[in-house]
């Protein structure tokens, strides 16, 4: 997958999106604690759903599913290959 | 535990003979795996019911110890490590499994042998710890799990590939069916004196900037490391919290360390991790197939239904609704039981022996005091069976999910959501549930205010009360209104003070959800059974005792010292004892509640228990049967006066009492059962002391908020 547009927050992309981690905006601790989660820059995963009100999120990555609050989520950030 | 003999030379395995190997002391392998990787059914599967469980000192967290053999009769102990994603530790629980790792706890053997748990379904993340532990440098076993489901799923894994690719060998286990134990036990022997297994490779600027940390590690620490290089890895890696953490010796060494990483362009936190997951990445590449393509799993449309906006709602609250009825209302039929067996005993003691001091301290006292501690067993076995199915399922993920948005509003995690429902039925269930939870700070805010939840203890002082209040003129839907606006206060009282205590307590704690979402998965009821089990038999033992130690001693408190005149009635004998005084001393500091002093015997006396509050008032009014006649009892506080012949329980008193019960704590068995979930006085005791002060702020608002506006 070709990332061609900015980097925008984890958080809001659409159910079913697949995007690649491309950076944080995170304290250290919680970048860790992420990126130990499989969570790497490059590597590519899914929207699957949003929690029904909303908050929290759940993405595939490495396989697994993970759920993450969107106050993390908005530091995540993302490259969308469309 | 009895240690078993090795005989020298009895092994026939190609180990060299050492000292160790002569003595009998057990050997100890270390059981570490990802949370929810089914370390606990393989703990059983390998120990049986040959375990002790206790507390790590000084720490909340939990300690397994079981007993097994190996492949030619050794002991070995295996050490239950809470379950952990990193060593780059997050919690007390990860904490703690990584200083049992690493040699540095005192209380506990350094394992010997670490036997790491992999969920086959979750093969990439779980190798990540795999990487991390190889850095150890100890012998490992890997117990390949899940593997079935892998299959299913269409994933096919070499095995042998995997196990020379990580250097260890690699044991597909099935633990419930008892698949692979033997050859787990047989190459966790083989290990004892293995080979370290293979590891990532660092990149070069890191593995040269944790060189001199380790050299100086080594001279500047009390205790020697066992693991120096490791140890110095971790300090290198982690955050800058971390390392503050570390020796001071060793912070000049490691900021020089840091900096010329920095220097190098290298990210100390990612490059690591990257480092780690490209040499996993690179194992799964050779040793994984699929046979399938990317097609949703069956457990991603159960999750379509489960976490839908209106049909995930609809199952929420079913599966709540059905786990509450439970609760509340089959639990109560073993509960009848356990009351019935006390009052038979009870009559029983009373047939045959003679009245007296001793005989009351039997029935009133111990007996009552057991039965005390018994009555919670049904609520508390109920609860852990629906909390290990909704855990083993993986519903109880989706249940966080869905609640996360409404519990972090006021602090609270989407896991609390399970105990703060049960606490409905009982606090105590509740309190041991919030278990589930592993962010430390959330399990206290929870713990700490899920006794404000009105609890069925209540139910009888709030339905004395009420009838109290509102006499036969008013309906049943009046009653009804009351009452659920009791119920309505307590959960306002919670959030509202959980919410507090994250504000003031807690303050800057940054709570992070990271929650994996397992596939659905069959429970194994064999496990849940063990889990309840040990829940119970931890409440029985450590709450139990202090339990009936405090029944007896309120016993005490409300009989001695005994009035002269041998013909005096129940109720002046009560007026005469520690606990009737009390009563008065209390007074003046209930006066401004609107309560007397025969209110206050009541609070003192159900200090211990809520529901002791309606038989003692039944004692002071002498009426026969107090808790089963509620309408004479509800007559004779109707009738009863103060000195200037206005009536004593006044709607503003009862809604002053009612508002009392539903904030103290009054409750001793909780106070018992969190000084054992917390490991410490200091949070019983406070929650004591906060519920304790709520509660009188509340009845003083009340009451002289009422008066001010003309009530009575």
């Amino acid at each position: 997958m070709t990332a061609t547009n900015a980097p925008t927050p984890l958080a809001g992309q659409p159910v079913g999106q697949r995007v690649e981690i491309s950076g944080f905006t995170l304290p250290e601790g919680v970048r860790l604690r992420l990126l130990e989660m499989g969570l790497t820059e490059g590597i590519e995963c899914r929207v699957v759903r949003y929690a029904p009100l909303g908050d929290p999120m759940e993405v595939q990555v490495r396989g697994y599913f993970l759920s993450l609050r969107t106050a993390e989520a908005e530091g995540v950030l993302v490259a969308t290959a469309d | 535990m009895t240690n078993s003999l090795e005989i020298p030379g009895g092994v026939a395995d190609g180990q060299k003979a050492s000292a160790s190997r002569v003595e009998s002391k057990a050997r100890t392998v270390a059981l570490a795996g990802n949370p929810n990787s089914g370390k606990s059914t393989l703990f059983n599967a390998l120990t049986g019911l040959r375990q002790k469980v206790g507390n790590y000192p000084g720490v909340t967290v939990e300690r397994k110890i079981g007993r097994f053999y190996g492949a030619h009769g050794q002991a070995f102990d295996l050490l239950d490590l809470p379950g952990m994603y990193s060593l780059q530790t997050r919690s007390p629980d990860e904490a703690v499994a990584r200083d049992v790792l690493l040699g540095r706890r005192d209380d506990t053997p350094a394992p010997d042998v670490i036997l790491c748990v992999v969920d086959a379904t979750n093969l990439e993340r779980n190798l990540y710890l795999v990487a991390q532990l190889a850095e150890l440098g100890l012998p490992l076993v890997v117990a390949l799990v899940m593997i079935d489901l892998a299959e299913r799923d269409g994933w096919v894994i070499n095995v042998p590939e995997l196990s020379r690719r990580l250097g260890c060998p690699v044991v597909p286990t099935v633990a419930a069916q008892g698949k692979g134990l033997v050859e787990l036990r047989q190459a966790i022997t083989r290990q004892l004196n293995g080979p370290a297994p293979h590891r990532a490779t660092l990149p070069p600027a890191i593995e040269q900037g944790v060189r001199p940390v380790k050299d100086v590690l080594v001279c500047v620490s009390d205790k020697q490391p066992r693991f120096p290089q490791a140890e110095a890895i971790l300090l290198v890696t982690g955050t800058k919290e971390q390392a503050v953490a570390a020796p001071a010796g060793v912070q000049p060494a490691l900021t020089q360390a840091r900096q010329a990483i920095a220097a190098a362009g290298v990210d100390t936190i990612s490059a690591t991790v990257h480092a780690r997951y490209a040499w996993v990445e690179t194992i799964i590449e050779h040793t994984v197939r699929t046979r399938r393509g990317a097609e949703a799993t069956l457990s991603e449309r159960l999750d379509g239904i489960f976490t839908h906006k209106v049909w995930g709602w609809l199952v929420f609250l079913g599966v709540m609704a059905a786990v509450f009825f439970t609760i509340f209302r089959v639990a109560e039929v073993p509960m009848d039981w356990i009351e019935a067996g006390q009052d038979a005993l009870n009559g029983w003691i009373e047939r045959v022996m003679p009245a007296g001091d001793f005989r009351d301290l039997l029935t009133q006292g111990i007996v009552a005091g057991v039965g005390g501690v018994v009555i919670f067993l049904p609520q508390i076995l109920i609860l852990f069976f629906f909390i290990g199915l909704l855990e083993d399922t993986g519903y109880l993920a989706r249940a966080a999910f869905i609640m996360d948005r409404v519990m972090s509003r006021v602090g609270l995690h989407g896991k609390s959501f399970v105990p703060m429902l049960s606490s409905f039925a009982c606090a105590i269930p509740g309190i041991m549930g919030a278990r589930t939870i592993d962010n430390p700070k959330d399990r206290l805010v929870t713990i700490l205010v899920a006794p404000l939840v009105s609890c069925s203890a209540r139910l009888p002082v709030y339905s004395l009360m009420i009838a109290v209040m509102l006499p036969g003129a008013y309906s049943a839907w009046h009653k009804a209104g009351l009452m659920l606006a009791l119920y309505a206060l307590g959960l306002t009282a919670a959030f509202g003070m959980a919410w507090l205590f994250r504000k003031t307590l807690f303050k800057g704690e940054r709570s992070l959800l990271l929650l994996e979402m397992p596939p659905y998965r069959r429970p194994a009821l064999r496990v849940t059974l063990v889990r309840m089990w040990e829940r119970a038999s931890i409440f029985l033992r450590q709450a139990g005792t202090v339990i009936l130690a405090i029944s007896v001693i309120i016993w005490a408190l409300s009989t001695y010292p005994k009035p002269a005149d041998p013909q005096a009635t129940p109720a002046q004998a009560l007026a005469h004892s520690v606990a009737g005084r009390l009563g008065h001393v209390l007074e003046p500091v209930i006066a401004p509640l609107g309560y007397d002093w025969k209110i206050g015997i009541g609070i003192v006396s159900s200090f211990a228990a809520r529901e002791v509050f309606v038989g003692t008032m039944s004692v002071i009014y002498s009426i026969e049967n107090g808790e089963e006649d509620t309408p004479a009892l509800r007559d004779a506080l109707l009738g009863e006066k103060r000195a200037d012949g206005s009536g004593t329980y006044t709607p503003l008193v009862c809604l002053s009492l009612m508002v009392f019960y539903v904030l103290a704590m009054q409750c001793l068995s909780t106070v018992a059962v969190v000084r054992r979930e917390t490991n410490s006085w200091k949070w019983p005791l406070f929650q004591l002391g906060y519920m304790t002060l709520l509660a009188w702020l509340g009845a003083f608002l009340v009451f002289q908020g009422g008066r001010l506006l003309g009530f009575t």
